[in-house]
């Protein structure tokens, strides 16, 4: 079951906000270089999972993760490991693009600064939004506000300040869904030229994405508890095209021909 | 006919309550109107440089406001510089720091009751700690007591005003910074407190003009009611403008109730330009963040 080549490795992950159960029991292992997509309705856990990854979790008060992660085979939650130090290793892409309300140049330069980078700033700057196809829009409004930007280029920015710091694994919580079909486009194909050199989770909504840029797709559903909750878990996690074309489960069958959801 | 939409009754209502609405304004307006036009009929031939420069005296022609309006910028700055890091500080802790526990509940139901507790209390409380038990330090009844006692007074507006700016710094924000590997601090300094900033300076200069009218807390750690000199250290007995004023009203000469009429008008004149500061830094605040 574990492969050699996993980054991240999630054993029998439940979450609990409070004493309500949120996720149950997700295993699964995300392989090096390759991107995968969650995918699933509203409340199966998906977001939950991803931001166990990078131990965002920690910052609610009220989260609790049982089971194991692990992170290039060191337990991700266990007492060497400190949280601040992982998410300069895990990157995270958020839902709606929430650049600093500072220049575009601050926005890529404060996680450098921050994580003591020692190298040409104006390169990595530089380099940072070249690789995410940012650069050549932005390159004569360096100083300007990131928020003066359109959110596709936001959401871009976004993803330039996270590859900035040099990264293992980006993980991306919707990253389109307050995007426009084209801007939308942009970033898909951004996400594809960054497989390889990064590791990639993508959370999304739209099984289209999913089916366009991943690997490997897990599909997430939801069930109601007596208390009347919902309680998330994992369907089936599989190569794309199996997820999409030859699924084993029936709910995954349903799910990806639009059956419901 | 299923429905009868009666839009002319509706609308009576509508104009009806408009007008009530205006008339509540409107009143509200005509009272303060009057008691302005009141005192700079009262005031204004008595205001002069004179006026603002001499010290108190028996005479109302020669008396001045420059003791209490002295001692009132001492209190306001000392005020200020005792009470703002404090109470951002703590703004800080309970709304950036804290965990959610029994004992962060407990610290904020006591500020919500603080902010009610009457400034005589205050007083009270400023008079047994400061001028008597802390007298080595402060000097008893000195400009530094009057500043400590002010100082809680206004801590709870100040504490509730940053917390209430830190929470419209939008938390994607935060996210953002620690999903960078940014430690708590950084994010706090980076990002949040830049942007609270204006926001937290416009409740700390109205929790400011609070003070500077506070008059009982004052009188009650035993503020002078004539003073001849202008304090030049944190220790020195002092006045206030709110103190000056209510000592020239009970004196029976008709000069000295010209007098207080005129300390009224400066009173006024340093209360707004303080909130005219305030609404300066507001529009700016609401500027960065669009």
């Amino acid at each position: 079951m574990q492969s050699p080549t996993a980054v991240l490795s999630a054993r029998s992950v439940s979450v609990y906000y409070g004493s309500s159960l949120a996720v149950r029991q997700v295993s699964l292992d995300i392989p090096r270089g390759e991107i995968v997509a969650f995918i699933g309705p509203s409340g199966c856990g998906k977001s939950t999972i991803l931001r166990c990854f990078n131990r965002m979790n920690d910052l609610v008060a009220s989260a609790r993760v049982e089971g194991q992660i692990t992170y290039n085979d060191r337990d991700l939650y266990g007492p060497k490991v400190d949280a601040v130090a992982i998410r300069s290793r895990i990157g995270m892409v958020f839902q709606r693009p929430n650049p600093f309300p500072k220049s575009i140049y601050e926005n890529i330069a404060f996680g450098a600064r921050i994580n003591g980078y020692r190298g040409n700033m104006d390169e990595l700057v530089e380099g940072s939004l070249r690789r995410a196809a940012l650069w050549d829009e932005v390159k004569d409004k360096l100083r300007d506000s990131g928020l003066a930007l359109s959110g596709g280029q936001q959401q871009r920015l976004c993803i330039a300040r996270a590859v900035a710091i040099q990264p293992e694994v980006i993980l991306m919580d919707e990253p389109c869904s307050a995007l426009d079909p084209i801007s939308t486009l942009r970033i898909e194909e951004l996400i594809k030229e960054l497989s390889g050199d990064y590791t990639i989770v993508i959370v999304t909504h739209n099984m289209q994405q999913a089916s366009r840029v991943s690997d490997r797709t897990a599909f997430f559903n939801a069930e109601a508890t007596d208390a009347g909750s919902k309680v998330g878990y994992l369907v089936e996690y599989d190569r794309t095209e199996r997820i999409f074309h030859e699924p084993a489960q029936e709910a995954t069958r349903d799910y990806v021909t639009g059956r419901f959801g | 006919m299923l429905f009868n939409p009666q839009l002319e009754r509706r609308y009576l209502w509508d104009n009806l309550f408009a007008s009530a609405t205006w008339i509540a304004t409107g009143l509200a307006i005509l009272v303060l109107l009057v008691l302005l036009a009141d005192v700079l009929l009262d005031g204004s031939p008595r205001l002069s440089w004179q006026f603002i420069t001499s010290l108190p005296s028996r005479k109302p022609e020669l008396a001045g406001i420059a003791a209490a309006l002295g001692g009132s910028i001492w209190l306001l700055v000392l005020t200020a510089l005792i009470a703002f890091p404090i109470g951002v500080g703590a703004g800080l802790y309970l709304e950036e720091f804290s965990i959610e526990s029994w004992w962060s509940r407990l610290i904020e139901i006591n500020i919500s009751n603080l902010a009610g507790v009457p400034s005589i209390i205050y007083g009270l409380l400023g008079l047994q700690v400061f001028a008597r038990w802390m007298q080595p330090l402060t000097g008893g009844r000195s400009v530094l007591t009057g500043a400590l006692t002010l100082a809680l007074l206004v801590l709870p507006v100040i504490i509730v005003s940053t917390r209430e700016a830190l929470r419209t710094v939008p938390d994607g924000l935060r996210q953002a910074g620690f999903a960078l590997g940014a430690t708590r601090w950084q994010v706090v300094s980076a990002h949040v407190l830049p942007l609270a900033l204006p926001g937290i300076m416009t409740g700390t200069i109205l929790a400011l003009s609070r003070a500077i009218g506070e008059t009982a807390a004052l009188i009650t750690i035993g503020a002078l009611t004539f003073v001849p000199f202008i304090p030049n250290n944190p220790t020195s007995p002092f006045t206030a403008l709110p103190i000056q004023i209510y000592n020239w009203v009970s004196r029976p000469q008709q000069g000295f109730h010209v007098n207080a009429a005129a300390g009224i008008i400066i009173l006024m004149v340093v209360l707004m330009m303080m909130n005219a500061t305030a609404i300066l830094l507001r529009n700016r605040f609401q500027k960065t963040l669009t």
